[in-house]
C-alpha cells in the first residue's frame, strides 16, 4: 500500500463527480441522467469516507480490535445516512421516469418535454 | 415464473437470507451493521423470490395491506421510543441501568456484549422492520407496474 | 408549562414526524378521524411555535441538545466541542416557523376540499405531514448535517407531492425536474459539509464559525453552499425547474414548496451572515448575490409576460420577487464589514428582504390558492379560455386582485411596505438597483392587470355560467391569507418593530449564537 500516493482516493472522487456533471448535463436519456445522479452520490460517498482514513488505522469497531490507531467513524455515519438517503431519492425518480414513459412512450428528454417556455 | 430448479434453490436459500439479515439487525451496536443494512439484506432475500417467482405470486404472499401496516408500526415503534425519555431530553437513552440492554461497557477494546447499547438495539428493530417492508414495498411495486398492471392508488 | 416551553423546539418536529407515521394506519380506519389528526397536529405545531416565540424574545436563544442528561447541555462533560445534534432557535429561525406553521395550515386546510375528489389522499397528507416536519427541521437545527437530512426529507416529499396526480404526463415530468435538481443541490451540499468536516473536526453551527480561519478550502466550500442553495430556491441563473415544478402540482402543494424554498434562502442566510460572518471578506459575494436578484427580477417578469397558463405565470412572478430578496440581502453582504453603511443601510437591507419573505408566501400562497380555486371549477389553467369568471365567483376574484396588488408593491398592502424598505436602502448602496426594481414592480402590475381582466373580468361566457363560487374551507383558507396581507399592510411599523427588527439583529449576531452553544454551561 505505500506506493499509492496518499490523496489517490480523493483523485477518485473528483473524477467520479466530474464524469457524473458530464452525464447530467449532456445525456439526453432519463435512465443515463439517473445513473449520473447514482454516480455523483457515490463520488460524494467515496469523499467522505476517505477523508476519515489516518495513516495505519483500522476500523472502527471495538470488538476485537487489534491495536493502533482508529479510524475516523464520524464520516462513515455520514456516508450511512447519505446513502440511505440516495435509495430513497433512486426510487422516486425511477418511479417518475416509468410513468413518463407510460405516458409519453419515449425516454428522450428533448421528446418527453411538454412544457416548453 | 422461472424453471422448478430455480424456485427450489431460491425457497431453500431465503431462510439462511433472512437469518443473515436478522442477525446484522440484531448486532447492529456491536459489530458493522443495524437496522437500515440488515433490511436491505433481507429485502435482497425478497428480491431473490421476486425474480424466481414472478411478481403476481408475490403478491398473494405479501399484499400491500400487510406491508403498508407493518411499516407505520415499525416507525411508529420508533417514533415512541424516541419520546419515551422525554422527561430527560428527547432521544435520551433510557435504559442504560436497566435489565433490558442495560450494561455499560468498559471503554476500549475488548469482545463485544450484546445485552449494552439501551434503547438503541430496540431502535435497530423498529428500523429493521420499516426498511424491510418499505423497500420489499417498492421493489414489488416497480416490478407489478413494469409487467403493466395498473396498481390501485 | 414550562417543561413544554423547554422541550418544543423538538416537540414541534417530532410530534409532526409522529402523527405522519400514525397518519396511515388511522386513514386506513376513517376518513374523519385522519383529517382531525392532520388538522389537529399541524394547529398544535403552530400554536407550540407561538409559545416559543414568545419564550425566545423574553429569554433569548433557545439550545435543545438532543439524548443529552439535560436538555441546555450543548457540551457534555470531559468533552470540549459540542458533539451531540443541537437544536439552535434564534430570533430569525422563530420567525420562518411562524410564516411555515401559517402557510402549513392554511395550505392544508384549502387542501381539504381541493383534494377531496382525489384517490390517495392518505399518502398526500402522509407526505404533507413528513414535508412540514422537515421544513421545521430545517429551520430550528443548529448542525450541518442535520441540515442536510432536514433539506433532502423536505425535497423528496416535495417532489413526490408534485408528481402525486399520477394520471398527468407534465406533473411527472415537473417532479422528475424537482428531485433531479433537489437532489444534485443536496449532494454539492454534503460536498460542502464534507470539506468543512476535514479541516476542524466540527458539525456544529456555532462551533465551526468559532473556529473558522477563511483558509482556501473554507472558500471553496462557501461557494458551494452558495450555489447549491441558490439552486434550490430558483434564483437565476439555475431557475428553470421553478416554472414547471410550481405550475403542475396542486396548489396547496405549491403553497408549501413556496414556504419550502424560502427556508433554503433562510439557510442561504444562515450560512453567510452566521457561519461564515465577519471573518470573511463578502464583499464579492454580496456582489454576486445582486446580479444573481437583479437576473431574477428581470427574466422573472419577462417570462411572466408571455405566458398562457395561469399557474405558469405565478410561477414567474415567484421568480421575481425572490430577485428582491437576494438583492436586499446582498446588500447586506457587501456592507457586512462596514460597520457605518451596516447601520446606515444595510440593516434596512436585510431588514426589507425578511419582511419581503414574510409577504412572499403571504401573496404568492394566494395567488396560487386562487388559481386552485378556478382549476377547481372548471378544470382547466388556460388563461385563453378563461373568461368572466368574476361574476359568479366573486370571493376569488376579489382574493386573486388582492394578492395582484400586493405583489406589485401597491400600497396600502404588504407588498408596499416590504418594497420600499427595499428601495430606500438598496438606493443609497447603488440608486440603479433601485431605479431596476421600481420598473420590474411595475411590469409586474402590468402582467396581473393582463392576467384579472382575461379570467374574471368581461363577459361571461356560455360554457361556465353553471360555475359556482368554491367550498368554504377553501374561501377560508384564503380569507385568513388576505385579512394577514391586508394587516400586514395597514401597520407595517408594527410589524418591523416587533417582529422583524428582532429577527434581524439575531441574524446579525453572530457572536451570541456562537455564545449560546460554546459558552452555554447550564
Amino acid at each position: 500500500m505505500e506506493h499509492i500516493p496518499l490523496n489517490f482516493p480523493f483523485l477518485a472522487a473528483a473524477l467520479l463527480v466530474a464524469i457524473s456533471f458530464y452525464i447530467i448535463i449532456f445525456k439526453k436519456n432519463l435512465i443515463k441522467l439517473i445513473m449520473g445522479i447514482a454516480m455523483l452520490a457515490s463520488g460524494v460517498n467515496l469523499f467522505l469516507v476517505s477523508l476519515g482514513y489516518r495513516a495505519g488505522g483500522t476500523a472502527p469497531i471495538y470488538t476485537d480490535v487489534p491495536e493502533g490507531p482508529m479510524v475516523l467513524a464520524v464520516p462513515q455515519a455520514l456516508t450511512l445516512t447519505s446513502i440511505v438517503i440516495n435509495v430513497a431519492v433512486l426510487a422516486l425518480m425511477l418511479t417518475m421516469v416509468i410513468q413518463i414513459h407510460r405516458h409519453t412512450g419515449s425516454l428522450d428528454s428533448e421528446e418527453s418535454r411538454k412544457m416548453k417556455g | 415464473m422461472l424453471s422448478k430448479i430455480v424456485r427450489t434453490v431460491a425457497n431453500q436459500l431465503t431462510l439462511f437470507i433472512v437469518v443473515f439479515g436478522l442477525y446484522v439487525i440484531a448486532h447492529g451496536h456491536i459489530t458493522p451493521g443495524g437496522g437500515f443494512q440488515g433490511g436491505a439484506v433481507i429485502v435482497s432475500g425478497v428480491i431473490l423470490l421476486l425474480v424466481a417467482f414472478g411478481s403476481q405470486e408475490l403478491k398473494k404472499s405479501l399484499p400491500e395491506r400487510v406491508l403498508s401496516i407493518v411499516e407505520s408500526s415499525g416507525a411508529v415503534l420508533f417514533a415512541i421510543l424516541a419520546f419515551a425519555g422525554i422527561g430527560t431530553a428527547f432521544f435520551y437513552n433510557f435504559l442504560v441501568g436497566t435489565p433490558i440492554f442495560g450494561g455499560v461497557p468498559e471503554p476500549g477494546p475488548g469482545a463485544g456484549d450484546i445485552w449494552t447499547g439501551g434503547v438503541i438495539p430496540l431502535m435497530n428493530f423498529a428500523v429493521g422492520l420499516k426498511v424491510i417492508a418499505g423497500l420489499s414495498a417498492v421493489v414489488l411495486a416497480i416490478a407489478l407496474f413494469s409487467s403493466g398492471e395498473e396498481v390501485e392508488e | 408549562m414550562d417543561t413544554l416551553i423547554t422541550h418544543s423546539s423538538i416537540l414541534i418536529i417530532g410530534i409532526l414526524l409522529l402523527a405522519a407515521f400514525l397518519t396511515p394506519l388511522v386513514g386506513r380506519v376513517s376518513e374523519r378521524a385522519r383529517n382531525i389528526l392532520v388538522i389537529g397536529s399541524l394547529a398544535f405545531a403552530a400554536a407550540l411555535v407561538f409559545a416559543l416565540a414568545r419564550d425566545i424574545s423574553f429569554n433569548g436563544i433557545h439550545v435543545y441538545a438532543l439524548g443529552a442528561s439535560s436538555p441546555g447541555l450543548a457540551t457534555p462533560e470531559g468533552f470540549m466541542v459540542p458533539v451531540r445534534i443541537v437544536l439552535e432557535v434564534d430570533g430569525m429561525s422563530i420567525l420562518m416557523g411562524i410564516i411555515w406553521s401559517i402557510v402549513a395550515l392554511a395550505a392544508t386546510v384549502f387542501s381539504l376540499s381541493h383534494m377531496s375528489k382525489e384517490t390517495g389522499q392518505t399518502r398526500f397528507y402522509t407526505l404533507v405531514l413528513l414535508m412540514v416536519a422537515g421544513g421545521f427541521g430545517m429551520m430550528f437545527t443548529g448542525d450541518l448535517f442535520n441540515l442536510f437530512v432536514f433539506l433532502e426529507i423536505t425535497s423528496i416529499s416535495g417532489a413526490a407531492l408534485i408528481a402525486s396526480r399520477t394520471r398527468f404526463a407534465d406533473t411527472q415530468e415537473g417532479g422528475f425536474k424537482y428531485i433531479v435538481i433537489s437532489s444534485v443541490a443536496s449532494l454539492m451540499v454534503l460536498f460542502a459539509i464534507g470539506v468543512l468536516y476535514s479541516q476542524y473536526n466540527l458539525l456544529n453551527v456555532g462551533a465551526l464559525a468559532q473556529a473558522m480561519q477563511y483558509t482556501m478550502l473554507d472558500r471553496m466550500a462557501l461557494v458551494i453552499l452558495i450555489a447549491a442553495f441558490a439552486m434550490k430556491l430558483g434564483a437565476v441563473p439555475v431557475h428553470m425547474w421553478l416554472s414547471d415544478a410550481y405550475s403542475v402540482a396542486p396548489v396547496s402543494v405549491t403553497v408549501l414548496l413556496i414556504a419550502a424554498s424560502q427556508s433554503c434562502m433562510y439557510a442561504l442566510m444562515r450560512t453567510c451572515f452566521t457561519l461564515y460572518g465577519v471573518t470573511a471578506d463578502l464583499t464579492a459575494v454580496g456582489w454576486i448575490i445582486i446580479v444573481s436578484g437583479i437576473l431574477s427580477m428581470f427574466i422573472g417578469v419577462t417570462m411572466a409576460i408571455r405566458q398562457t397558463d395561469i399557474t405558469r405565470l405565478i410561477a414567474y412572478n415567484c421568480i421575481c420577487e425572490s430577485g428582491f430578496m437576494l438583492v436586499g440581502i446582498g446588500v447586506g453582504l457587501a456592507v457586512l464589514a462596514d460597520p457605518g453603511a451596516l447601520a446606515a443601510y444595510g440593516t434596512t437591507a436585510i431588514s426589507g428582504a425578511i419582511f419581503h419573505m414574510i409577504n412572499h408566501a403571504l401573496f404568492e400562497g394566494l395567488l396560487f390558492l386562487a388559481a386552485g380555486a378556478i382549476f377547481y371549477r372548471i378544470g382547466t389553467r388556460d388563461l385563453n379560455q378563461m373568461g368572466g369568471l368574476g361574476h359568479t365567483m366573486k370571493f376569488t376574484a376579489v382574493f386573486f386582485l388582492l394578492g395582484a396588488l400586493a405583489s406589485s408593491g401597491i400600497p396600502p398592502f404588504n407588498g408596499f411596505a416590504s418594497k420600499i424598505l427595499i428601495y430606500e436602502s438598496v438606493y443609497q448602496f447603488s440608486p440603479i438597483l433601485t431605479i431596476i426594481g421600481i420598473f420590474v414592480s411595475i411590469i409586474t402590475l402590468a402582467v396581473f392587470i393582463k392576467v384579472f381582466f382575461s379570467a374574471f373580468a368581461g363577459a361571461p361566457l356560455p360554457r361556465y355560467k353553471d360555475v359556482k363560487e368554491v367550498p368554504r374551507t377553501m374561501i377560508a383558507a384564503m380569507a385568513v391569507l388576505a385579512v394577514m396581507i391586508i394587516l400586514f399592510g395597514l401597520f407595517p411599523g408594527l410589524i418591523t418593530d416587533w417582529i422583524i427588527r428582532p429577527a434581524t439583529d439575531a441574524l446579525l449576531d453572530q457572536a451570541a449564537y456562537i455564545n449560546a452553544i460554546v459558552g452555554a454551561i447550564p
